[in-house]
């Protein structure tokens, strides 16, 4: 147990004295996973207003099997991404295998049912009389949407930050994708990994509290932002 | 011009009717009071006209043209409309967002916008709430809310679903100030539904009684209050003296009523052995002590039942064998010594007597 509190002590101390990779890694993780959640929700805020919007057969059916890859197993996604961007693959001549975008694009495939799924949730969340409101108030269906996201902004932000959280504390499809390179594609979740393997139990530990605590800044400064609208 | 006209229009949803065969017009300009029970189908019957759903039969044409013949069209349509829902909605923005958010989607300038929410907060009475947050307001005030944002973009149709329903009479008559300055102002059409009777002969150029998914009665307040088509829309719009009884003679358009054993002339087109209804207003009924001459058809005597003053008026019921109501000042009731058990008589003209079936 003592280790623990060791742990901790030196996450401070590589915290406090900006220990050169240990700030790359991090930023890195950062990076990635920022840019992975932009892109899902680029793709799943108006797909998932789409769904919610619109009736069609089906669309219950649909809502459950999106809620159901809530749960895919992360190294799932990272050997679907591998067989697309490997050279072998229909997208081998990008040559992403083993860079921080193909990092980036195994997130955000993780992350695309949890963020169109919560979306969804989320609008379903508004007033029916505020799509109705926005309808008659003359608004084209895009308008009209954007009306309804904007209506459910904390619960859309609430999803965006849990597709954040579960794409930087995955590890299964950087490894695979990135290949947990030194100074170019590693992050967070796979140094603590090799750092494990080593037998480096301490700074393991270090950087897993660094990774939480960063969770940490990011959901209270996204919330703090929040109250202000 | 008819800036609204409806064909055969029909809407059921879980294969239940919520209405059948509508068919009405509105002109430009023109107040139309949809008036009847709460559950008639009102609102669905706005949703359909705002082409917020689509009806499963029948037609909605608008300034002349097909409302379902594109979403494009559609679009164009429902921007010269705009509809205030019975409860108040609005945005989670400020109270000057939600008024300019008409304008906004039509991507209107900002300078015109600002003149224009400026001129809706002022005529709303919510001028100084600009920066509040709409989520933050009265009932009341969100309906005023409303209003302002239906009326912005100065559409040609206003369509109000109860808009008063459930408010504070402060805000139902800032509401009714507002609409009626705007109607004569702004020449704009409105379709309002109410269940308020009084509402509807207020504000009204028109009346359409609907009950159980139909319009049963369309015509001017006075028409549809003063000659109710039948017994359901006569006691919706409040007539009172409602009586049922069979038709026992014809001589010409003279008919003698059986009611109760008594029997009322009147004028009508029934043919005798019809069951029907007969409506007297409670004003054109005269109380005397004595039986005396007059032209009137119609004299009964009967005990006073009972006797309530409204203000001035005093509102008599006598049992003439079949309930009666009448109304006189409360100085002739003084002045004539009426009281309960009293024998009176009286007396109506076969004219002042409306039969329905």
């Amino acid at each position: 147990m003592s280790e623990l509190w060791e742990a901790f002590l030196q996450a401070i101390q590589l915290i406090v004295t900006l220990d050169s990779e240990v700030v790359e890694i991090a930023l890195r993780s950062l990076a990635i996973s920022a840019t992975a959640v932009v892109l899902a929700s680029l793709i799943c805020i108006p797909i998932g207003g789409m769904i919610h919007f619109r009736n069609f057969h089906g669309k219950r059916v649909l809502i459950n099997v999106i809620q159901t890859f809530y749960s895919i197993p992360t190294v799932c996604v990272g050997l679907f991404v591998f067989i697309f961007i490997s050279r072998a693959g229909p997208l081998g001549g990008l040559n992403l295998l083993f860079t921080p975008a193909a990092v980036a694009i195994g997130q955000m495939v993780l992350i695309t049912p949890i963020l169109m799924g919560l979306t969804i949730s989320a609008l379903s969340g508004v007033d029916k009389a505020i799509k109705d409101s926005a309808l008659s108030s003359g608004a084209t269906e895009f308008q009209a949407i954007w009306t309804i996201i904007k209506e459910a902004r904390f619960a859309v932000v609430a999803a965006l930050i849990m597709g954040f959280g579960r794409a930087i504390s995955e590890v299964g499809a950087a490894m695979i994708l990135g290949g947990n390179i030194r100074g170019y594609t590693r992050v967070l979740t796979t140094a603590i990994s090799l750092e494990t393997q080593k037998g480096e139990l301490v700074l393991a530990l270090a950087l897993g509290i660094i990774l939480i605590a960063l969770a940490l800044i990011i959901n209270t400064v996204v919330n703090v932002a929040l109250q202000r609208y | 011009m008819t800036l609204l006209k409806t064909a055969q229009l029909g809407y059921s949803a879980d294969s239940k009717a919520l209405l059948r065969n509508i068919n009405f017009q509105v002109e430009r300009a023109e107040v139309f009071a949809l008036i009847g029970p709460t559950g008639a189908g009102k609102t669905t019957l706005l949703r359909l006209l705002n082409l917020l759903d689509t009806p499963t039969s029948g037609k909605i044409y608008f300034n002349g043209q097909d409302t379902a013949e594109s979403t494009r069209l559609r679009l164009q349509m429902r921007r010269k409309m705009a509809m205030v829902f019975q409860k108040p909605v609005v945005f989670n923005s400020t109270v000057y967002e939600n008024i300019a958010y008409p304008l906004k989607v039509r991507k209107h300038g900002r300078k015109e916008t600002q003149t224009r929410v400026e001129e809706m907060l002022e005529i709303t009475g919510l001028k100084g709430y600009e920066k509040r947050r709409a989520r933050t307001l009265s009932g009341g005030e969100a309906q005023r809310v409303a209003l302002a944002r239906a009326m912005i973009a100065q559409p040609e149709l206003l369509m109000l679903d109860e808009p008063t329903a459930n408010l504070d009479p402060v805000s139902v008559s800032k509401i009714e100030e507002v609409l009626a300055n705007t109607i004569r102002e702004q020449k704009t059409a409105v379709i309002m539904a109410t269940h308020d009777m009084s509402q509807g002969q207020r504000l009204a150029d028109m009346i359409g009684v609907l009950m159980n998914g139909e319009i049963l009665q369309t015509g001017s307040p006075s028409e549809i209050f003063c000659s109710p088509s039948n017994k359901e829309v006569a006691e919706f719009v409040g007539v009172e003296n409602i009586l049922s009884g069979i038709i026992s003679q014809k001589d010409g358009d003279l008919v003698a009523i059986d009611v109760n054993g008594a029997t009322i002339e009147a004028i009508s087109e029934f043919s005798v052995g019809d069951k029907v209804y007969v409506i007297i207003r409670p004003e054109d009924i005269t109380f005397t002590l004595a039986k005396e001459t007059s032209s009137a058809r119609n004299m009964f005597q009967g005990e006073i039942a009972r006797m309530t003053t409204v203000g001035q008026l005093a509102r008599i019921e006598v049992d003439c064998g079949f309930p009666l109501l009448g109304v006189v000042t409360k100085r002739s009731a003084e002045e004539l010594n009426f009281n309960l058990g009293k024998k009176i008589y009286a007396s109506f003209k076969a004219t002042a007597v409306h039969v329905i079936k």
